[in-house]
């Protein structure tokens, strides 16, 4: 039987999300549903002194308003931060409340004050309007490099610090830049950015008095993670009488990993009025209120000799948190960050110290790549800039600062167990014909552009992760994955993953693996995800960890279904157990003709007796039934790593950037889909071209979000793109079966410093993200004014 | 309130709806056809475009009450026979939808331009897909996928 492992099999679950029968969890609707409106503060800072719902309580069609008092008086409990990070003088980090109903004070514009329910949508939200609130608005602190010399928006929290972290040696650091023959310096901004999954946030949550159960359809990446937090830190309702669906979830990018003030609403409320209340965000609200990205301010020091061997590293950061700690929101900038800093590199001595402050804007958590993407576009145009100071060619300092050998101790934390760095970036100068440059170059430069040639190397930490490491780091839980392999009586397979599948095609890819494993032909598996009533607890979808982790999981149970399924066989066979052989779903037995196929034993597993012809001898002490469950905890991370180049041509008298020429060869280790993979390449390079020339979340002075719309917030189109070409090395993983390594987050982590210094090696100055063709314009016409007094 | 008497997907439809009710909300509350999303409130995500009287629209911005005596067509009405339009499934054999959530709008205006323009380029069917938003795929696949209809329509 040929291998479906490396097939490009077409998905699975397309046929019903093309037909228009996909269910999103707007378009669950139950009997007698009710509809929520939030009411939300239109102030960055505030103290709420009333909240009047005299009126809106007598509105048309108003079942219930509820305010953060009710809260206070359900002792429904907070938004918790999910990972605790002390201070380099091992201080714990300060976090506030994070009522989901604010009742005292609000902090960013969209925060939640109140929500009104309705027997309609138009009536919660007119009813919404007479909802009179009060507020005392205090000046709202907004910038991230302000943060700390600005008031306290916490009074327990002076300069507005979270944490002071450091990883790394200061005292080393310091001993190899006093070695070094020149520091490269180098102050970024690493651009805000809004996730915009396609599909709004929804939240739909039923109540039955009869069993006193909630079941809530929210948009979720992690509905076992939801039930967890709503159950045991909201105190909504006991874990067993909240089930959560994350039906057909539209995008998610890390914005919806966990759960929001919204989701808890709707629970408790259902609860307390007994029908159901759905709430479904507009788009508005997804802008002001769903979970932001980046937005960080670092200042990067590289020591180097003149050769350019790279001696030292320093990184300082200051992260922006918004209003809250959220879940991921603080290993985000921490452990996600601070040891990619050093990229993929031999770095003899390196630090990471970020201070993350709190600003009275929407929380920022993780968003595709986590950490990673600020990572690498921090070392990525320090080392371009290294170049271009030494005189190097950008591809030779990366080759000359590879490692060779692997594993590969890195300096901060990870133990790289596989990669072939120079093989991937000599593959990526093929594919992009790097030395054909210069003649495009001198074509460009003829009709009046400027082209620009930008390069990155990256790794990443991902496949997360080993709960004993994650846990000591500070991670509130585990991050193992589960998996139950169940086949049915008839021969059919059901496969339930803790993981969650948004457009990833685990239900392809997963059932690519299972049909291998068991033999069974792919149509006869189905794959079963976001429904904490069906599977086992698992941790969802992040960090490109579902097919490395969960999918090790699968291959670990159907393993435990193989040697079940061995000793049944050995007994209907009549032979030692040793004899038997499991090959492309038959049990053999070595030069005879005796064979069982799995549908076979499966079906005598749940047969065990003798009916007629069929006779099921299961071994003595033989539970009946085929199911195996398996909890498969990693014993390091992954490490996909790769490298981009991409060419643009800049017109100097517009400042309009095209990209011309896009290259990606990267390294996931083993494929098993490579249709899916090449489309989350280009998926995570368009997010992350998004980041470089487009994307930017823009608060003014006073709070206001003023990129709160796909009017105001440039989202990337069809007609911002080249065609991307891709090429692929492979360096199996080590740590677990499959040899898998992740690709979701490579295109976003990768792309922002390939673009940015293609963009600044074409006009020869640096410059921020996004390069727009406003600031670009600026650029040249400095440039140009500097070349012209130079002449 | 409003009488509208339309054709959805072939078959006749008539309702007795609030003025205000917008082709998107008529399509997905009234007549539970949740296939047509909305993926935003200023018109321009894309996600609910449908055809009507065989050209594509964004549903979230059109009256229902505008359109009385029009044909519409959903993401829902275009399998015929038990078989998905060549679109649909140029859409599966390029990998051209992830989350899935854009793809009934991006389905819908690509057979618009493929009734218009028989074999768009690479540029033609970038520029026509403009006004539809995609946050998974990067755009590729769908590209290949209208090439691949093309073929075949």
């Amino acid at each position: 039987m040929a291998s479906l492992v490396g097939s490009r099999v077409e998905r699975k679950e397309d046929k019903k999300l093309l037909t228009g029968r996909g269910k999103y969890t707007a378009d669950v609707t139950f009997a007698h549903q009710t509809y929520a409106y939030f009411v939300r503060s239109p102030h960055a800072r505030a103290q709420i002194k009333n909240v009047d719902i005299s009126k809106a309580v007598k509105a048309s069609g108003v079942v219930s308003v509820l305010t953060g008092k009710d809260i206070v008086n359900d002792k429904i409990g907070g938004l918790i931060a999910g990972w605790r990070i002390k201070s380099e003088d091992g201080s714990d980090m300060k976090v506030p409340p994070h009522p989901p109903l604010a009742s005292e004070s609000v902090n960013y514009v969209g925060d939640h004050v109140a929500v009104v329910i309705a027997e309609s949508l138009d009536e919660a939200r007119n009813a919404a309007e007479l909802v009179k609130v009060d507020y005392k608005v205090l000046k709202a602190v907004v910038k991230t490099d302000e943060a700390m010399k600005s008031d306290n928006i916490y009074k327990d929290i002076p300069k507005n610090l979270c944490f002071d972290w450091l990883l790394g040696d200061r005292a080393k650091v310091k001993e190899a830049f006093d070695k070094a023959d020149k520091i490269i310096k180098i102050d970024l901004i690493n651009n805000r950015l809004i996730p915009n999954a396609m599909e709004p946030r929804a939240a739909n949550a039923d109540y039955n008095p009869s069993t006193e159960e909630i079941t809530l359809y929210t948009t979720s990446q992690n509905p076992h993670l939801a039930r967890i937090i709503i159950s045991a830190f909201n105190g909504v309702a006991p874990e067993n009488k909240l089930r959560v669906i994350a039906p057909d979830v539209g995008g998610g990018f890390g914005s919806k990993i966990y759960p929001y003030a919204e989701e808890v609403v709707c629970s408790w409320a259902a609860k307390k009025i007994e029908r159901p209340v759905k709430w479904v965000a507009d788009r508005t609200e997804s802008f002001l209120s769903d979970c932001h990205g980046r937005d960080h301010v670092t200042h990067a020091e590289l020591a180097v000799k003149n050769d350019g061997t790279f001696l030292g590293f320093k990184n300082e950061t200051i992260a922006n948190l918004g209003a809250y700690a959220s879940v991921f929101g603080t290993v985000t900038p921490t452990y996600l960050f601070g040891p990619c800093a050093t990229g993929v590199y031999k770095m003899p001595a390196a630090y990471s110290n970020v201070k993350a402050v709190y600003t009275n804007t929407a929380p920022v958590d993780a968003y595709r790549g986590a950490g990673r993407p600020e990572a690498t576009y921090t070392i990525e145009t320090l080392v371009e800039k290294a170049a271009r100071e030494l005189g190097m060619d950008p591809a030779e300092i990366r080759m000359k600062n590879f490692p060779t050998q692997f594993p590969f101790q890195q300096t901060l934390v990870h133990s790289v167990d596989s990669g072939d760095y120079v093989g991937g970036l000599k593959k990526a100068m093929e594919v992009a014909d790097y030395k054909g440059f210069e003649k495009r170059k001198r074509d460009s430069a003829s009709k009046g552009k400027l082209r620009g040639i930008g390069l990155c190397s990256y790794f990443e930490a991902c496949g997360i992760a080993p709960s004993p490491v994650v846990m000591m780091l500070g991670c509130g839980i585990g991050l193992w994955e589960s998996a139950e392999v169940r086949f049915n009586p008839t021969g059919n397979v059901t496969v339930f993953t803790g993981s969650h599948s948004h457009g990833q095609g685990h239900d392809t890819t997963f059932a690519q693996i299972a049909a291998d494993q068991l033999g069974v032909p792919i149509e006869n598996i189905e794959i079963s995800h976001g429904d904490t009533d069906k599977g086992p607890f698992g941790y969802g979808t992040y960090g490109s960890r579902s097919l490395t982790v969960g999918g090790t999981a699968i291959v670990k149970a159907c393993d435990k279904i193989v040697a079940k399924g061995k000793k049944v066989a050995a007994k209907m066979l009549e032979v030692s157990e040793s004899d038997v052989e499991f090959k492309d779903g038959e049990f053999i037995v070595a030069k005879s003709n005796k064979k069982k196929t799995i549908g076979e034993i499966a079906f005598a597993c749940y047969l065990p007796g003798t009916y007629g012809e069929v006779k099921s001898p299961l071994p003595e002490g033989e539970e009946p039934g085929l199911k195996e469950t398996s909890f498969f905890d990693p014993v390091n991370f992954s490490f996909p790593a790769g490298s981009h180049i991409c060419e643009v041509e800049v017109d100097p008298d517009t400042g309009k950037v095209e990209l011309v020429k896009y290259t990606a060869v990267d390294d996931f280790g083993t494929i098993i889909n490579p249709l899916v993979v090449e489309g989350q390449v280009h998926g995570g390079l368009a997010q992350g071209i998004g980041q470089a020339l487009h994307e930017n979340c823009h608060y003014d002075d006073s709070g206001q979000l003023v990129t709160a719309s796909y009017m105001d917030y440039t989202m990337p189109r069809a007609d911002n793109f080249p065609n991307f070409e891709l090429g692929f090395t492979c360096t199996p993983a080590t740590s677990n079966p499959l040899g898998t390594k992740g690709c979701g987050e490579a295109g976003a982590i990768a792309a922002p410093p390939t673009v940015m210094n293609a963009v600044m090696n074409a006009i020869g100055t640096e410059i921020s993200m996004p390069a727009t063709a406003e600031k670009v314009w600026k650029a040249c016409q400095k440039m140009k004014k500097a070349n012209s007094e130079a002449a | 309130m409003t009488k509208v008497s339309l054709e959805v997907n072939g078959k006749k439809v008539v309702k007795e709806i609030p003025d205000h009710t917008t082709l998107s909300v008529f399509l997905r509350e009234i007549l539970n056809l949740t296939g047509t999303h909305v993926g935003c409130d200023t018109s321009q995500c894309g996600a609910c475009v449908v055809h009507v009287d065989g050209k594509s629209i964004k549903s979230c911005t059109a009256l229902a009450a505008d359109l009385n005596g029009s044909k519409i067509t959903t993401i829902e009405g275009l399998v015929s026979n038990g078989k998905m339009h060549p679109m649909q499934e140029a859409f599966k054999k390029t990998h051209g939808l992830q989350c899935g959530f854009c793809t009934p709008g991006m389905v819908m205006s690509a057979i618009d331009l493929l009734n218009n323009k028989k074999n768009p380029s690479d540029k033609e069917i970038r520029d026509w897909l403009e006004g539809n938003i995609c946050r998974c795929t990067g755009y590729q696949n769908i590209i290949a996928a209208v090439k691949e209809a093309a073929t075949k329509m």
